[in-house]
């Protein structure tokens, strides 16, 4: 199977899905790029994942739009309603904050209030995530806040191989999406089809069976997970690691049975700690697995505290393989790992 | 033997990256002799055994049991007794992994080739030899017969190819009969110029390659059938109905574990390869088509006995004994070989059995 980044993979979600099905439009700021024409200078956003859209499939499908963002979803959303499939670009998912009424009030709620008649088939894609040095207002990961509001679908993708199945089912999908990307992750490598395929929401990926603890971990934090998963297997303590791919739908179901197999439970999310997916995971662990546990429940996540720009502090603020290791080991007893 | 030899992790097939370590067939300090079994390996998809590469002394287990590294990696060493321990630490130290993707007869990129509206995936592995054709069977793919084709690829020029529907071929099917199957094999083995081949089918391409050496017998040189289709009427029609319109893991997980008499080989991970598959435009649509083409009320459609009867090629009939999809029973009283604890799958469960069959009966 071809091997191919998640830029790529993302970008070849997009253009296939146009090519299938007319009604999908890509809308945002800088989509196109350069100057607002097609050619050398439209670099396809931020970092190049529309990149070619514009030239194939021409201006009235590829939209630049101003600086607006609560327009840009506004637009979207409308449209959605209307017949299309559009997928609204809005670079660094904290610029959601000045949308909230369109995706929250808008958007999430037209199949409701309309007594299920609306379709809103809308995705939001956003950048998320620390890493890149970019500040306390370009660095959050917000993904807790939108599966918070039902009527909402939320896909974190933590490979090329998930990035473009996801994209592709939540172009597919009748209800609106938020598909968070993170930063650091476009340039990782990893085996992609050539041909569409669609990964449906509310299905975990399993990474790694093991018999000592689970660790549930989202997007970036799967390959950190994964990174701490071999440092523990060298010590003789043998881990799953969950990658539930969407926070809304959640798999419960795939958590609850590795939490069974093992009876040990760590969550990692690079998210801030309070009412977050992790102390949802959490709950939701402790209300219906509860008699599975041997240990406590632990959380590895980013303390309760905006994404610091000094260097430094930032490498510490993000969940660590260290950190995932030592929670991992505060609940396995000695005797349990060697055994 | 002079010097130091490296035990390193196999790659079974192009997918496997790592692998885990699940036994020593050879205890430390032991004498060992080139080409026995001296460890066991599993991967996401196989279990096998690795022959050691010299024969010697087996001086260091370097990884645990119950370890995974990738492949390449340095998993025990052998020695004679006069090599010192320090040439063997420092053996150890410098050790750099083997690329075994340019080992002889190691893993070729997939090609494709168009037939006719299909456009056919296969991996080609080995040669010069005799020719071996692999068929998989519903739902499976070329990468599903790894080991066998990996160990055969030594001494044989080995084809895999993915039937249409199926693997990284095309998935649109025009006929998706046993017939209409063994017609598409038989334009690929005129579109890559191949003389007779010696067929392995499984399954349903066991079905696909009798009625292929009936049709056409100048393409066969030899047959070896793996649980084959077309011996009698009786399959687990629900098996092949619940794998073709499962869409997640976990609704394919009971029907994979159907498939082998030791379920513990059904992990999440093989069923999420599997689902990656099901997942592909297309495919739902095809294995549809195929199972309305091979079977008839939950019977098999075509029986190939007197086919399989008329033909002159020497032909190698194996099953497993615990085989919950086809029975074994036909491939008895044919008198073929029922293997004890194997399910439907002899080339995973089996494979050094499935390996000597296939040698007894192919040729140039």
């Amino acid at each position: 199977m071809p091997k191919k980044s998640m830029r790529t993979a993302l970008n070849e979600a997009m253009a296939q899905e146009m090519r299938r099905d007319p009604t999908v439009i890509v809308i945002g700021e800088d989509v196109v790029g350069g100057q607002g024409g097609l050619g050398e200078t439209s670099v396809g956003g931020v970092f190049g994942v529309t990149k070619g859209l514009g030239e194939e499939f021409g201006l009235d499908r590829v939209i630049d739009t101003p600086i607006t963002e609560s327009a840009i979803i506004g637009t979207a959303a409308g449209a959605a309603v209307a017949g299309l499939r559009p997928i609204a670009e809005l670079m660094f998912v904290d610029f959601l904050g000045v949308c909230f009424d369109q995706i929250f009030n808008q958007a999430a709620k037209f199949r409701y209030m309309f007594g299920g008649k609306a379709r809103t088939p809308l995705v939001i894609r956003a950048m998320t995530g620390a890493g890149v040095r970019a500040g306390a207002q370009h660095s959050q990961a917000l993904h807790s806040i939108f599966t918070h509001i039902p009527g909402l679908k939320v896909v974190v993708p933590s490979s090329p191989y998930d990035a473009k199945g996801l994209l592709i089912q939540a172009i597919r999908d009748d209800d609106p999406v938020i598909f968070l990307e993170h930063k650091t992750l476009y340039d990782i490598e990893g085996e992609v089809p050539d041909e569409a395929y669609a990964i449906p929401f509310g299905e975990a990926n399993v990474l790694r069976e093991g018999r000592h603890a689970t660790i549930v971990a989202l997007s970036r934090q799967v390959h950190t997970a994964m990174d701490a998963a071999s440092q523990l297997a060298s010590k003789g303590i043998e881990v799953t690691v969950v990658d539930p791919r969407t926070t809304s739908p959640l798999d419960e179901d795939t958590i609850l049975e590795c939490v069974e197999e093992t009876g040990r439970l760590v969550i990692v999310d690079e998210a801030n700690p309070r009412c977050s997916f992790a102390t949802d995971v959490a709950a939701m662990v402790a209300d219906k697995g509860f008699a599975f546990l041997k240990a406590p429940v632990r959380m590895v996540t980013a303390p309760h505290a905006p994404v610091p720009f000094a260097p430094v502090l930032e490498d510490a603020y993000v969940p660590d393989a260290a950190r995932i290791i030592a929670a991992v080991e505060s609940i396995v007893a000695n005797e349990e790992a060697a055994a | 033997m002079t010097g130091i030899a490296a035990i390193t992790m196999p790659r079974w097939g192009l997918t496997m990256e790592e692998g885990t370590l699940t036994g020593w067939l050879v205890g430390l300090g032991e004498e060992t002799r080139q080409g026995v079994d001296v460890i066991e390996v599993e991967s996401t998809k196989l279990a096998g055994t690795v022959e050691a590469p010299a024969t010697g002394i087996l001086r260091r287990q370097v990884i645990a049991v119950g370890q995974t590294v990738p492949v390449g990696a340095l998993v025990g060493v052998i020695a004679d007794a006069d090599v010192g321990d320090e040439a063997i630490d420092a053996f150890i130290a410098t050790f750099a992994p083997v690329d075994l993707d340019v080992e002889e007869g190691g893993a070729s990129e997939p090609r494709i080739v168009s037939v006719g509206e299909h456009r056919i995936n296969y991996l080609r592995k080995g040669g010069p030899g005799p020719v071996v054709l692999f068929v998989h069977g519903f739902g499976g793919d070329a990468a599903g017969w790894g080991f066998v084709q990996e160990v055969l690829a030594a001494d044989h020029d080995t084809i895999a190819l993915d039937l249409p529907g199926h693997g990284a071929s095309s998935k649109a099917i025009s006929d998706g009969s046993l017939a209409g199957q063994a017609a598409i094999v038989a334009d690929f083995l005129r579109a890559l110029d191949l003389g007779p081949v010696n067929l392995v089918g499984h399954s349903m391409g066991g079905g696909v390659c009798i009625a292929l050496a009936a049709a056409h017998p100048d393409h066969a040189a030899s047959l070896t059938l793996l649980a084959p289709m077309g011996l009698g009427a009786e399959i687990n029609a629900d098996y092949l109905s619940t794998f073709a319109t499962a869409q997640r893991r976990r609704d394919v997980e009971p029907a994979l574990r159907l498939l082998f008499a030791d379920e513990a080989l059904v992990t999440k991970a093989l069923a999420e390869e599997v689902v990656k598959y099901k997942r592909v435009d297309g495919v739902s649509e095809a294995l549809a088509a195929i199972e309305r083409a091979i079977l008839d009320h939950g019977s098999q459609k075509a029986v190939l006995r007197e086919d399989l009867a008329g033909l002159a090629q020497p032909v190698a009939l194996l099953a497993g004994a615990e085989d919950r999809i086809i029975p074994p029973a036909p491939v008895a009283a044919l008198g073929g070989t029922l293997l004890p604890s194997v399910g439907h799958m002899p080339q995973v469960e089996a494979p050094d059995q499935v390996i000597a069959a296939i040698r007894k009966v192919a040729r140039a």
